[in-house]
């Protein structure tokens, strides 16, 4: 510990450094320090296990999100109906000419015989799909041997009956009772009489809504108050005003405020009496929920099933309940316990936009066993459509097949000839230079810049059509052509100069060195850059959007000059309807854009792992 | 407690702080002892039992053809292995009493006191004074900005980079020639207040002129730190060293005064090494 | 019709092709020997001559064409195209074409009659001329090439040759797209800036095209000059931007060090594949998902700590495009992090350094301008993208760094004012285009900045 002595008598160079006495590290404030450096250390180390869990998580959300809604897509609802194609109806000479939606509706009146009225007619008919005609048709065309008879045959149901059967428009719970129960009737207005109370569960729900409407208003009540009370004073205050003026034309303006603020009084006094009325009233109801109460279309749905039919509740006391038969009942006979049930529909009615009776019909085709999910064939087999059940992508595939057809055979040879051109031959000069710094800023061109540069040179300039997959091919060229060359180019150089030296020293020229010996062997660096291209041009919207590939196309594009959409913009179009099926066919198309990507990168990896080769 | 140095198998740590340090049989100081140190790299054996001390306020210089072992086992006296994945280390060094690959030892207060200067001068892209304060800026040795001054100034007159250097301490470390390079990379490990320094071929990248500088200042450096040298240069380990050990694919072939090994080699093969037959 | 003689072409090529190799050998006597080049170049030879100004022709005529037989159609009929709007003339020609050639005719009349007459029968003579040529060209080619086909011929040369001719072609395509860019994003905007001054356009805070008739010139027909000014555009686009690169920087900077520096095998394993799924996601995904899950998330959670959130704030977008260029930054990061050498990292952890110290004090420090540079790029890329914005920011342009109010960006109002059908001329329309030049602008400025940043970074420790 005589460092500091040794320090001055030892010679500069060479001595112990002033100021730190020897054995400092292992004081124990040295350990102390050394704590607090590896608890900072483990603070640092979570950081960035933080940074990749965040990243991991936004992708596990995102795919979550996408495949829970996208993966009900991929099925859909028929309803097996008896469909009468007799000779009479459909004239098999011209099966075109046959008025399909008569034969559907003649079915579906036929399996549900007590929908009778018009109006009742109107629900049944809704809940197929209004493309059932066309998917009919062409059904009928393509197999003559349906004709003549008189079988079931599946008609798509509407989007929003098969997102019911999908369970994606309301929870439903369901409730035995333990005791019998009699019925006032078959038809119409019925009352379900129970022996025990065993609708209490209703009156419950009833009366959560009347709290949670009480607490409501009684807030609205409240503001209006404290407006009432602000108005009052500002009256009160201007008045003070208008007492102390002299001015005779501030006066009157000071009166007419003061006659405008109490006629607004006036109205808010009359709203708010009113409000306060309906709080009694509301009041009153929530006082008396548990003698009875009736139920409206803001709060749960609540159907009794008896006898084969189904009461949709209206007036309920603990132990009846009265409401309208939307499925008439078999028999008024007398239900044991257990052979009736109380259903209940969490989505007040008023809240999703398929009716109670909707609902009652539908339960009715699924109890009678006619309603079958299958395989979703129009999603992968239609185009464009404005109604959600019959648009498809395979429209959008198409043009997105036509498209990366035209972007590989340009953007593969181009960006090839032009990196065995810049990394084999190019003297090392300015102009290559040029080229070399040009291919690296394309690079980071924002895609839409590309989608301009097509709308002004291919459409305007050259009168290429619009819409067409040529030129969103050639636009998407033009932008994988840097990646496609970089990638390239990389290929090439890892070919070790031996090789060429080898095929030069037999005698090739420099070019029969480069495109028998060298360009084999960067092939496989070749084709995976141009994968990993490809799939960058499949997934870009943008540019597409600029030349009008974003048009509404029903007809699937026979060539690459016929209008036609792709996949993503397809997915940008979708995502824009407000409605819920399309939401979820724009992720069901997502899924598939995303397993086209990931086969497409995938394979890139095996290629690259394959034949990769370190010389 | 016995300090037998004979005995293969020391004692892990050694719990009574105050435990009198070992000595050799000529009554030096032992500031670092291997015992049976094997090191693999993967499958592949490095180091096959390499039995050595080094003595305090020496100079031990470790030589042998390339591929040999002995850098393998100046790393292992600071643990820089420790950053090599699939490197593994078996048998005991100790520091002072404690075994170094001892679990309840700290490998970072292991290297604060076995500094360690790399083959290629390695400053940071900082400043010179920068590069200097590094180390006891994060082991918190100075308490203030004046001390930590002091600190810089009074390394790098140790290293001898002093006058050289103290109108420009605010310069990048990297724009120094490579001598002063290397004197700064020591000045910078001394500044930490190390009890061993180790050195890895600190000259090979030097000319002649920088490495006498070089050699010079580990002469000076021995009164206060010991020094563990590798190097390449017969010529330097005759030069700067007390203690030399001579290592050979993987096996320490033949250790002790320097004068005896270069005048008297015991082993044929270090016999070879030195008159050049191989190497 | 094009592909139709491209067809023919390619034909002609493989039969000249064949044909060319086998008058080698009959000029050679079948002794291989006494050929200067192999007969596959003799056949290259042939077929290049035979094909090659044919199509050149063939293409040059694909482009011009329409063009030329507009005009020549609207001089023919100067006095029924009178009088009309450009907009007018082009339905006009549109529809005389279809009833010419076949097509959706929109309505007919007896101008437009006349009119697919002139045009049928110039299209007519353009097709006569176009395949009279063509065959000229054909034969000649054959003719010249087949007379020159001798033993002595240097047949691989010219095959070569034309060869590389092609591979210089196809490098200076980079070079064509930028000019193309370039000129028609300054072509476009030129137009655009004769209608509305320069100033106005990039200093005005006003930007609402949609009423580009309406105020003070609307009687005139004049555009009212006040409504395009960019800077509410900017404004948005960096707040936007602000939002993701405060996302994307950190997550993606941290991740990169841990994978570099700390992970484990396995972590890597599954690190590395996350990150380049999200690298591979298209951004259209990300605009859905921004609009569809995080911007309602973001609103309610707003709504639930009493502030008014718009359903297109700012913030949503700007972060999910942050999540979209995390792979971006880490990827760049991980790149200069790596080229750090490892004897920094040996040298601060012989001192004693712990791992984290040294990446703060000594790595990070030295990646710095390279760290920098990728930043930038990842703003360049930000500012450019636009399936996001357009999906989940607004159109309203508010000047506001409130990230819960919506705002609109250059990307979303090109996409705007260009979707859709639109006259081409009109300043609305012109407008997308001097949008489009401001961020091309922008972006390579910030481009060739990092990118020479990065490099001189290289360099230094290379």
């Amino acid at each position: 510990m005589t460092d500091i002595a040794q320090d001055t008598a030892g010679s500069a160079i060479g001595g112990r450094v002033k100021g730190i006495p020897s054995g400092v590290h292992t004081t124990d404030e040295a350990r102390k320090r050394l704590k607090k450096r590896y608890s900072m250390e483990a603070r640092f180390k979570a950081y960035g296990i933080g940074a990749i869990a965040l990243a991991a998580t936004f992708l596990v959300l995102l795919l979550y999100t996408i495949v829970g809604s996208g993966l009900p897509a991929f099925t859909y609802n028929y309803v097996n109906v008896p469909l009468d194609l007799s000779a009479e109806k459909v004239d098999p000479a011209n099966p075109a000419g046959a008025s399909y939606n008569t034969i559907i509706r003649d079915g579906l009146k036929a399996e549900l015989p007590f929908a009778s009225d018009r109006k009742n007619r109107r629900v049944l008919y809704s809940l197929v799909s209004s493309g059932a005609n066309v998917t009919l048709q062409k059904q009928v065309m393509n197999d003559p041997s349906l004709l003549g008879e008189t079988g079931p045959v599946a008609v798509p149901l509407s989007d929003f009956a098969d997102l019911y059967v999908k369970g994606l428009i309301t929870q439903q719970t369901e409730f035995l009772p333990s005791s019998a129960a009699t019925v006032s009737g078959t038809e119409g207005q019925v009352t379900v009489t129970a022996e025990d109370p065993e609708f209490t569960k209703i009156l419950a729900s009833l009366k959560t809504y009347y709290e949670r409407e009480i607490e409501l208003l009684a807030g609205k009540i409240e503001a209006r108050g404290r407006s009432e009370a602000s108005v009052i004073s500002k009256i009160a205050g201007l008045e003070t005003r208008l007492a102390g003026e002299k001015d005779p034309l501030v006066a009157q303006r000071l009166t007419s405020e003061i006659e405008g603020n109490k006629a607004a009084l006036v109205k808010i006094i009359a709203a708010l009496e009113k409000q306060k009325a309906e709080l009694v009233t509301l009041q009153g109801h929530f006082d008396n929920v548990a003698m009875g109460g009736t139920l409206n279309a803001n709060m749960p749905s609540f159907f009794i099933e008896v006898n084969g039919g189904t009461i949709k509740a209206e007036n309920v006391t603990p132990t009846s309940v009265t409401g309208t038969a939307f499925i008439p009942l078999a028999s008024q006979a007398a239900v044991p316990a257990g052979q009736w049930g109380i259903k209940e529909l969490e989505t007040p009615e008023s809240f999703r936009k398929f009716s109670d009776k909707e609902i009652a019909y539908t339960d009715y085709l699924i109890a009678k066993g006619s309603v079958e999910n299958e395989w979703n064939s129009i999603f992968f087999s239609a185009g464009a459509s404005r109604e959600a059940e019959m648009a498809g992508i395979w429209g959008a595939a198409v043009g997105s097949f036509w498209t990366m057809l035209v972007t590989l055979s340009l953007s593969f040879p181009i960006g090839v000839s032009a990196a065995i051109y810049l990394e084999e031959f190019a003297p090392k000069n300015r102009w290559t230079q040029l080229i070399e710094v040009n291919i690296n800023n394309l690079a980071a061109v924002p895609s839409i810049v590309f989608g301009l540069l097509g709308l002004a040179v291919f459409l305007n300039v050259f009168g290429l059509p619009r819409s067409a997959p040529l030129v969103g091919g050639m636009v998407l060229a033009l932008m994988t052509l840097p990646t496609i060359i970089i990638a390239s180019r990389a290929a090439l150089q890892a070919v070790p100069p031996s090789i060429r030296e080898a095929a030069l020293g037999v005698g090739a020229s420099r070019l029969q060195a480069v495109f028998h010996h060298v360009l084999p062997l960067a092939m496989p660096g070749i084709l995976t850059g141009t994968i990993i291209g490809m799939a960058q041009a499949l997934g870009e919207t943008a540019p597409l959007l600029m030349i009008g590939m974003v048009a509404f196309i029903v007809d699937i594009p026979a060539s690459p000059v016929d209008p036609s959409t792709v996949l993503p913009v397809q997915i940008f179009m979708w995502a824009d309807f407000p409605e819920p099926a399309f939401q979820q066919k724009t992720s069901a198309a997502i899924m598939v854009l995303l397993g086209f990507l990931i086969s497409m990168n995938a394979f890139a990896i095996i290629l690259r792992k394959r034949f990769e080769r370190r010389w | 407690m016995t300090l037998e140095m004979t005995t293969d198998t020391l004692s892990a740590v050694d719990t009574t702080v105050n435990a009198p340090p070992a000595v050799s049989p000529e009554g030096e100081t032992l500031k670092m002892r291997g015992r049976d140190v094997k090191v693999f790299y993967g499958n592949k054996q490095a180091l096959h039992g390499v039995d050595l001390d080094v003595r305090k306020n020496r100079v031990t210089a470790l030589i042998g053809p390339s591929g040999c072992g002995k850098s393998t086992f100046l790393r292992c006296l600071n643990r820089m292995n420790d950053t090599i994945d699939i490197c593994r280390v078996e048998g005991n060094i100790l520091l002072d009493n404690d075994d170094i690959y001892d679990p309840r030892i700290d490998v970072v207060e292991l290297r604060a006191r076995v500094g360690m200067v790399f083959q290629k001068p390695n400053p940071f892209p900082k400043s010179i004074f920068e590069n200097v304060a590094y180390g006891p800026r994060i082991h918190g040795l100075a308490q203030s900005k004046t001390d930590l001054e002091a600190i810089v100034a009074s390394s790098l007159q140790r290293a001898g980079l002093f006058e050289e250097v103290k109108d420009r301490l605010d310069e990048p470390g990297t724009g120094l020639s490579g001598g002063q390079q290397q004197r700064l990379c020591i000045a910078r490990a001394i500044a930490v207040a190390p009890e061993v320094i180790l050195m890895d071929e600190p000259c090979s990248a030097l000319d002649p002129i920088a490495t006498a500088k070089v050699e010079e200042l580990i002469d000076e450096l021995r009164q206060n730190y010991t020094i563990v040298i590798v190097t390449h240069s017969m010529q330097q380990a005759a030069r700067v060293s007390q203690h030399t050990a001579f290592f050979h694919l993987g096996n320490l072939v033949e250790e002790g005064l320097t004068n005896d090994i270069f005048t008297n080699p015991k082993d044929q093969r270090t016999q070879d090494y030195i008159t050049g037959r191989f190497g | 019709m094009f592909w139709t003689y491209a067809a023919l072409l390619l034909l002609v090529f493989v039969t000249a092709n064949v044909y060319g190799r086998f008058r080698a050998m009959q000029v050679a006597g079948n002794q291989l020997s006494v050929l200067h080049s192999r007969p596959t170049y003799h056949g290259g030879y042939l077929a290049i001559l035979a094909v090659l100004p044919a199509s050149v022709l063939l293409i040059v005529w694909a482009i011009i064409e329409p063009r030329l037989l507009d005009t020549m159609v609207i001089n023919a009929n100067a006095e029924i195209v009178e009088g009309l709007s450009k907009p007018q003339l082009q339905a006009f020609l549109r529809d005389a074409r279809a009833i010419a050639f076949g097509g959706i005719v929109g309505f007919s009349d007896a101008g437009k009659e006349q009119t697919a007459e002139v045009f049928a029968s110039l299209a007519k003579i353009s097709l006569y001329l176009k395949t009279t040529l063509i065959i000229a060209l054909v034969a000649g080619g054959l003719w010249y090439g087949n007379r020159s086909i001798r033993p002595q011929m240097r047949a691989r040369h010219f095959v070569e040759r034309t060869v590389m001719g092609l591979l210089i072609l196809c490098s200076a395509v980079a070079i064509f797209t930028t000019i193309g860019i370039v000129l028609s994003l300054i072509f476009e905007s030129l137009m655009f800036f004769r209608q509305i001054p320069i100033m106005d356009f990039v200093f005005g805070t006003h930007w609402s095209p949609q009423s580009a008739f309406e105020g003070a010139g609307a009687d005139h027909g004049d555009t009212n000059t006040k409504i395009f000014g960019a800077i509410p555009l900017l404004v948005g686009t960096m707040l936007i931007t602000f939002i993701a690169i405060m996302v994307a920087a950190p997550i993606g900077l941290l991740s990169a060090i841990y994978l570099s520096d700390y992970a484990s095998t396995p972590v890597r394993a599954i690190a590395k594949p996350v990150l380049e799924i999200l690298a591979g996601i298209p951004t259209v995904v990300y605009g859905f998902f921004a609009a569809l899950t995080v911007a309602p998330f973001i609103r309610g959670w707003g709504e639930s700590f009493g502030l008014s959130v718009s359903s297109e704030s700012a913030l949503a977008a700007g972060l999910v495009m942050g999540i979209m260029i995390i792979p971006f930054v880490s990827s760049l990061s991980d790149d200069v992090i790596n080229a750090v050498p490892q004897s920094l990292r040996d040298g601060s952890a012989g001192l004693g350094a712990t791992k984290s110290e040294t990446i703060r004090r000594v790595v990070l420090p030295a990646a710095l301008p390279g760290i920098v540079s990728a930043l930038i790029l990842a703003i360049s890329r930000a500012i450019g993208e636009t399936m996001i914005v357009v999906m989940a920011a607004g159109l309203a342009a508010n000047i506001t760094v409130n990230p819960l109010e919506a705002v609109t960006t250059v990307t979303v109002q090109i996409v705007t004012l260009l979707v859709g059908d639109q006259e081409f001329d009109s300043a609305k329309t012109l407008a997308a285009f001097a949008l489009g030049l401001l961020l091309f602008c922008i972006t390579l400025a910030l481009n060739i900045f990092a990118l020479r940043v990065v490099k001189k970074y290289r360099e230094q420790y290379d």
